[in-house]
């Protein structure tokens, strides 16, 4: 068996490199709890309507009562509904989406808000957008407020690039 | 201590190589006038058809990420096992029955996707289920596949018994790891197929459990990239070294590296599902730590090929740090295909950190980032790699000199600047938002302006590499009729700098391995494959793609 030094030296290094990315990814999750999407929450997607959360007077924007702002978006194939929604930035918000067909992905432009959307469970995203970003590249309207589009991202059928919706973001 | 071997020492499997190939190649060819026109649809270019644009799209995929390797590795397999041990492949009947399974599923599953009905792209989704005859073909394409598992550790066996205490040649060594990773990395893929795709697609089940076939799929999808990508490192350690007039720098370092390939690519495949909604965030953690170990052995095989091309510069003597690198023999198309394929890797391997980086995917997971990564490293590295062997082996197969190495140089050129090209721009669509997977662009206009002008860019890219795909397979079909015998049709494999007498019994087989596998991938699927069995899942309705 015989390893030359430099080659020890550089399988050193690479430890040392890929222990560090490792290293700070446990930080961020444990000390700053910042995890994707992962809430592990079944729902019977053939009878999603008939859900009190996802019936359609539910769906859209609400302050609950603790005062967390929740979204709840269903994607059908090929629209989201609402179409539109409008969400403070600068404050705790709660994506919740499901869907009553098949696999969908949702990603909004210009902020971190990105999951993937199975039939069978609820997908959910806690976030705070930062109005800076969505900004820049959003469309500014009249009343101070940037809409950005939200895809969905996951081929879903023939119709899958004609899926997706706005979100309006306030400023603080 | 490699052994020389001409065509004539035993019979060497030169014509099932060949067969291999061929399939792989010029299927491969097609493929690319695939994805050069899905580009024109984008760009608004071409009429736009959601039904062909899909069709074309899964075709591509099937082709280029199936097709391609399966055929190119079982080939190469053969020719590298036989001609590493210095023996004629075993039960070559059953290698080509093999071979025949492979081709008719390939031509059933191309039917299936020509005809309309199965355009679920080449991750197949479910509840989305395509015509049956789609999985049937895929189906049988993975157990054509299955001999060449058989005979490669079949030979491997017999060798060792009959060579006891000798070195298995690391060319051997590197496509045994392979033979077993295909072996344990088919078999997600294969439970989903035929337990839930199959009953589903003839109409058997209405049903589906959605998050049981996405773990089935992760467990597969991960380890198949190493499946494509273990063949090109065993190109860049015992062929291109020896094309470049060099010496490999070390030989254990390759096998530790395929070992690792191996053991670590195995149990990660939950960062594919990295923002799924099915499961928990402690086993996604978990399977991202793993997922940087796999950066190792890539990390270790980008130095050693590096020392070992800086041995062949110095010994066209290149002087100085750096000196060596301007005396690589940069017209040799085997070395240059090798020096491109590592140069590729820097950019591929960055890529693949961020996406591995657990949180951090949520914010390019499914866009445009995700496809211009997969396409640099597999098309960009492990398809150099391949165009290099194919270089490599060609005269010796044929007995023909190469028909042109100027061409052969320049393709290789024009794929990789054409890649770059490709992929650079496709990244940063990817950061603005570009999902993948979309047939036109129906959204803001603010949005799709901001594309505009990377679509355009990856257009150019596109066309170099089709280019650059015909010019390739031109040359080998030329070579075939060209009047220049080959030099010599010896197949040698590189040199060690330190002759290996002996290794470790643990770098010298993979019993040991095989059973720390059983049970790193039964901590690593236990849970995530389980939980579907005893929590409260509902079934989805299958959805037909029409
Ligand atoms: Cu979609
Ligand atoms: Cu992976």
């Amino acid at each position: 068996m015989h390893i030359h030094p430099l080659e020890k030296r550089w399988a050193a290094i690479s430890l040392l490199l890929v222990g560090t990315l490792g290293g700070l990814i446990v930080y961020t999750a444990v000390a700053m709890s910042i995890h994707p999407p992962s809430n592990v929450e079944a729902i019977d997607s053939t009878r999603l309507h008939l859900t009190p959360e996802f019936s359609e007077e539910n769906l859209g924007v609400k302050r609950e009562k603790d005062g967390t702002v929740v979204a709840r978006v269903v994607m059908a194939r090929f629209m989201v509904v609402p179409h539109e929604i409008t969400v403070p930035a600068g404050v705790p918000i709660v994506l919740r989406v499901a869907t009553p067909d098949v696999v969908h992905g949702l990603h909004v432009a210009g902020t971190n808000i990105g999951t993937q959307v199975v039939p069978g469970y609820v997908s959910q995203v806690r976030t705070t957008i930062d109005f800076a970003s969505v900004a820049r590249i959003g469309v500014r309207n009249a009343d101070g407020s940037v809409t950005v589009p939200l895809f969905c991202n996951e081929f879903c059928g023939l119709g899958h690039q004609s899926m997706w919706g706005r979100v309006i973001v306030t400023p603080k | 201590m490699s052994a020389a071997t001409s065509p004539g020492d035993f019979r060497r499997p030169d014509t099932l190589a060949l067969a291999h190939m061929w399939v792989a190649f010029s299927l491969f060819a097609v493929g690319t006038l695939l994805g050069l026109y899905q580009l024109l649809e984008r760009a608004g270019m071409v009429p736009a058809s959601a039904r062909t644009y899909y069709g074309s799209m899964t075709l591509h995929g099937v082709v280029e990420a199936f097709v391609l390797t399966t055929f190119f590795i079982v080939g190469f397999g053969y020719f590298v096992t036989a001609t590493s041990l210095g023996r004629a492949v075993r039960w070559p009947r059953l290698a080509w029955i093999g071979f025949g399974t492979m081709l008719l599923g390939t031509v059933v599953a191309a039917l299936s996707i020509v005809s309309g009905n199965a355009s679920v792209l080449y991750t197949f989704y479910p509840p989305q289920i395509a015509h049956w005859t789609f999985y049937a073909g895929a189906a049988l394409l993975l157990v054509g596949s299955i001999p060449w598992i058989v005979i490669t550790l079949a030979m491997q066996v017999r060798w060792k018994k009959e060579n006891p205490g000798r070195p298995i040649p690391l060319s051997q060594f590197g496509m045994a790891s392979c033979a077993i990773l295909w072996a344990w990395t088919m078999v997600g893929v294969v439970v989903e197929v035929v337990f839930q795709l199959l009953p589903a697609s003839i109409g058997l089940t209405q049903t589906i459990d959605v998050g049981l076939a996405r773990a089935l799929f992760a467990w597969t999808l991960h380890p198949i990239v190493y499946f494509w990508l273990i063949p090109a490192y065993v190109g860049l350690y015992t062929i291109v070294p020896k094309a470049a007039g060099g010496y490999l720098f070390s030989d254990e370092m390759g096998r530790i590296v395929f070992v690792m390939l191996l053991v670590f690519s195995l149990p990660i495949g939950l960062h594919h599902v990295f923002v799924d909604p099915e499961q928990a965030a402690g086993w996604k953690l978990a399977h991202a730590l793993g997922t940087f170990l796999v950066a190792l052995p890539t990390l270790l095989t980008g130095f050693t090929v590096t020392a070992s091309l800086e041995t062949a510069g110095r010994l066209r003597g290149g002087r100085n740090l750096f000196g060596w690198i301007r005396t690589l023999p940069w017209g040799e198309p085997v070395a240059l295909g090798g020096i491109l394929a590592v140069v590729t890797l820097l950019p591929g391997g960055f890529g693949g950190l961020v996406n591995a980086s657990y949180a951090m995917d949520a914010m390019v997971h499914n866009t445009q980032w995700i496809t211009a990564h997969f396409h640099l490293i597999f098309g960009g590295t492990a398809v150099t790699v391949y165009f290099a062997i194919a270089y490599y082996l060609w005269p010796r197969l044929t007995g023909r000199a190469l028909y042109s190495r100027r061409m052969a140089a320049a393709q290789l050129w024009l794929w990789f600047s054409g890649m770059l090209a490709l992929t650079l721009p496709w990244h940063y669509l990817g950061i603005l938002w570009m999902p993948r997977r979309i047939a036109w662009a129906p959204f803001d206009p603010q949005i799709v302006a901001r594309w505009r002008p990377y679509s355009l860019a990856m257009l150019v890219g596109g066309t170099m590499l089709v280019l650059s795909g015909l010019m390739f397979v031109a040359n080998l079909l030329l070579t075939h009729r060209n009047r220049n015998a080959a030099a010599d049709r010896e197949m040698v494999y590189a040199e060690t700098m330190e002759p290996v007498v002996s290794v470790p019994a643990l770098l010298n087989g993979f019993t040991t391995w095989n059973w720390l596998l059983v049970v790193l991938m039964a901590m690593a699927w236990a849970y995530p494959i389980g939980q579907f069995f005893f929590m409260d899942v509902h079934k989805t309705l299958v959805w037909g793609v029409k």
